[in-house]
């Protein structure tokens, strides 16, 4: 089983499930406002967009009825798996 | 006298808690700072069922009450009465997204746990409905032990009901709550999709079209294109739309002078009206037309919820130079005036991305720089044509834009590595749904900016204005002798035109820096009083354009025009620097790497240009 892959693996369109967040990869008020907004363990998601310039930076995701950008950096330090 | 109590309105960014507000409040609010830090607080009137007035504060938009930026520390401060000489809110009003319930309810269930009065608003159900959700009241209001009202602040739905449970609020049961205090937060995110499962009553997939939108305005092509092009259409609007209007205040403006001409005796006092109050002030409310155009689109991209996409599409740009997408949205403001621009980094979690942000934004071509730039521009690029449909004239406007947008990135860039350096900048963000604007809340925002921007032309420059005239005018100068060179001002410029000569200036551009310090506009009210006050018949009668087009040489208006891409000729940009930075160093730094910069620039450019020929 891959248990490598992280949601910047995931590409647009596509579902994942969060199984893990290495929230000390994280700053702390980072960390708190992902909490906040419900990307945490257990949380079921869909990549929706990428950004334009060079790296795809930054990702809008979609959790339940909300729209969230975060950063690719914020994406690797959530593990995720196919649901 | 009675006090009045305190209702606070609270829940998560994106609520339409602001829309509630100004439905409950309407025009009667007052916006000041929380003492101490730099969040707005923005309080009003209104008036219970029974006639009893209480005072509604708005209180930012929050996630959590374990706060994770200024905003929602000084939001969990107050609800839990710990914000000193803030009064404890009597009853809290929790406004949640009906569309968004799950998500909100969270944050919700948190305040409620607090064992205080608590009404819920069940906001924008209409938005609700129209995606296909409908939602019981009664069950949610069940499930939460608390009243819940739903409401439509845009249609005024449902406030009265919503102010009569804010009157009945204090007699709640309130003994069972404190129980739900001690829940985590994943347990109150699985309290809330019960909650929520068990009182939509049925819900169907219809929230398609706000993805359909995100995936023309987000897609890697169209999404730049068409926020460009909103962009070019937005800059056209503030020239082309705003001149009608303009020519409008200025002709009055001009009936005005004549009207005191005619009106009073010749002397000194006909003088300072005309010349000084009326001429000057005047210069300056021109602007307004532009500056309400601006805003405008502004505020319809904040209220549509299209700011976010712009946001997100210039993210990864902004991060080049270590900032983030939330930077965007002030640098933007900037492009009218850096004082709403300054103001709005206050969304700006990072404070190291904040202070960089307030830093760069007076780089952003303000429109006080226009009348400026646009009368160096009148006196001296010809106006032809260099291609289809591109003139020189508005190509070296554009460029002077470029200019200050690209100095402000590579000052970003260093400011990032230095100064304000720290590990880079996140860009967390919840993407609000698309709604249409509501006119109350436009022109509730648009009469709020018109205000500040009409109170700093009667104040400040008012101010500077008649300063400079009794500068100018006094001591009166002997028959035959210049009355600029004779006055106190002259005598002042004539030391600053020792440093100021090496790059180009002349002793009328050094007398016209000293008012302009007040606010760049007024450095072309200060050159036509200087060249007024002074001068023979035939030169008077010639406008400011043409006096300058036959007394300045090229490079000294390429100098001059290079100078004021950089120089922070602003109080008012400076004091709201100070006020946003709490204290007078960031300033200090902001003035002194700006007036650096515009030496050494225009110094470049000047001799560039003589040494070219031209």
């Amino acid at each position: 089983m891959d248990t490598q892959l992280t949601l910047d693996q995931i590409a647009p369109g596509k579902r994942a499930e969060i199984v893990a967040v290495d929230w000390d990869a994280l700053a702390p008020d980072e960390a708190k406002r992902l909490r906040a907004l419900g990307l945490d363990e257990g949380a079921r998601v869909a990549v929706a967009h990428r950004g334009i310039f060079l790296g795809a930076d930054p990702m809008a995701i979609i959790l339940g009825r909300t729209t969230i950008a975060i950063r690719s950096a914020h994406a690797r330090a959530m593990q995720v798996k196919h649901p | 006298m009675s006090r009045v109590p305190v209702i606070a309105l609270v829940g998560n960014p994106n609520a339409g808690k602001s829309a509630l507000f100004n439905a409950l409040t309407g025009a009667r609010q007052k916006i000041a700072n929380y003492p101490g830090v730099t969040v707005e607080r923005k309080a009003g009137r209104a008036a219970l069922p029974s006639g009893q007035p209480i005072e509604l504060v708005d209180l930012p938009g929050s996630y959590s009450l374990d706060a994770a930026s200024p905003d929602e520390e000084v939001t969990s401060k107050v609800v839990m009465g710990r914000f000193s000489g803030e009064a404890m809110p009597e009853v809290l009003v929790v406004v949640v997204d009906a569309a968004n319930l799950e998500q909100h309810l969270v944050f919700a269930q948190e305040l409620i746990a607090l064992g205080r009065p608590v009404v819920v608003a069940l906001n924008m159900i209409d938005l609700a409905e129209r995606d296909g959700l409908v939602i019981d009241a009664a069950v949610l209001s069940e499930a939460l032990g608390v009243p819940v009202v739903p409401t439509v602040a845009v249609r005024r739905r449902g406030l009265e009901a919503l102010l009569t449970e804010i009157e009945k609020a204090p007699q709640q049961d309130r003994t069972h709550r404190h129980q739900a205090a001690e829940l985590t937060l994943p347990e109150r995110r699985l309290n809330a999709h019960n909650i929520v499962a068990g009182a939509i009553l049925s819900e169907t997939a219809a929230h398609r079209w706000h993805s359909r939108l995100d995936m023309v305005l987000l897609n890697p092509w169209s999404g730049p294109l068409i926020l460009f092009g909103l962009l070019f259409v937005m800059f056209q609007a503030v020239f082309a739309w705003a001149d009608p209007f303009i020519t409008m205040i200025e002709d009055g403006i001009e009936d005005l002078i004549g009207f005191v001409e005619t009106a009073m005796p010749d002397g000194i006092l006909q003088d300072f009206l005309t010349q000084g109050v009326l001429s000057g002030v005047g210069s300056v409310i021109v602007f307004l037309p532009q500056i309400i155009i601006l805003f405008a689109f502004i505020l319809v991209m904040e209220q549509s919820g299209y700011m976010a996409r712009a946001a997100f599409l210039m993210d990864r740009l902004m991060a080049y130079v270590g900032l983030s997408g939330r930077s965007f949205i002030p640098l933007l403001s900037s492009f009218a005036c850096a004082i709403p621009g300054i103001m709005a980094t206050r969304a700006i979690a990072d404070p190291k991305d904040r202070l960089t942000t307030i830093m760069i934004a007076p780089l952003m071509t303000c429109s006080a720089r226009l009348p400026v730039y646009a009368v160096i521009i009148g006196a001296f690029i010809p106006a032809r044509t260099v291609g289809p449909g591109i003139g020189l004239q508005g190509l070296v406007l554009f460029g002077l834009y470029l200019f200050g947008i690209i100095g402000a990135m590579l000052v970003a860039f260093v400011l990032r590595r230095t100064v304000t350096k720290g590990a880079a900048s996140g860009f967390i963000m919840e993407m609000p749904r698309y709604q249409m604007p509501i006119w109350r809340d436009l022109l509730i925002g648009l009469w709020q900016r018109a205000y500040i921007f009409l109170r700093r032309a009667g104040t400040i420059i008012f101010m500077a204005t008649v300063i400079l005239w009794v500068l100018l005018s006094f001591p009166k100068a002997d028959p035959g002798e210049s009355q600029v060179e004779a006055s106190i001002a002259g005598h002042i410029a004539d030391g600053l035109n020792v440093v100021m000569e090496p790059i180009g200036f002349n002793h009328e551009i050094s007398l016209a820096l000293i008012p302009a310090m007040a606010a760049r506009e007024v450095a072309v009210s200060a050159l036509a009083t200087t060249y007024a006050i002074d001068g023979d018949e035939d030169e008077q009668a010639a406008g400011l354009t043409e006096r300058l087009a036959m007394n300045w040489s090229l490079p000294t208006a390429l100098a001059f025009l290079a100078w004021f891409v950089f120089a922070p000729q602003c109080l008012s940009t400076i004091a709201v620097a100070r006020r946003e930075t709490n204290g007078w160093k960031w300033p200090l730094v902001m003035i002194a790497y700006l007036f650096a910069l515009a030496y050494v620039f225009a110094g470049i450019t000047y001799w560039s240009a003589v040494a070219l020929g031209l």
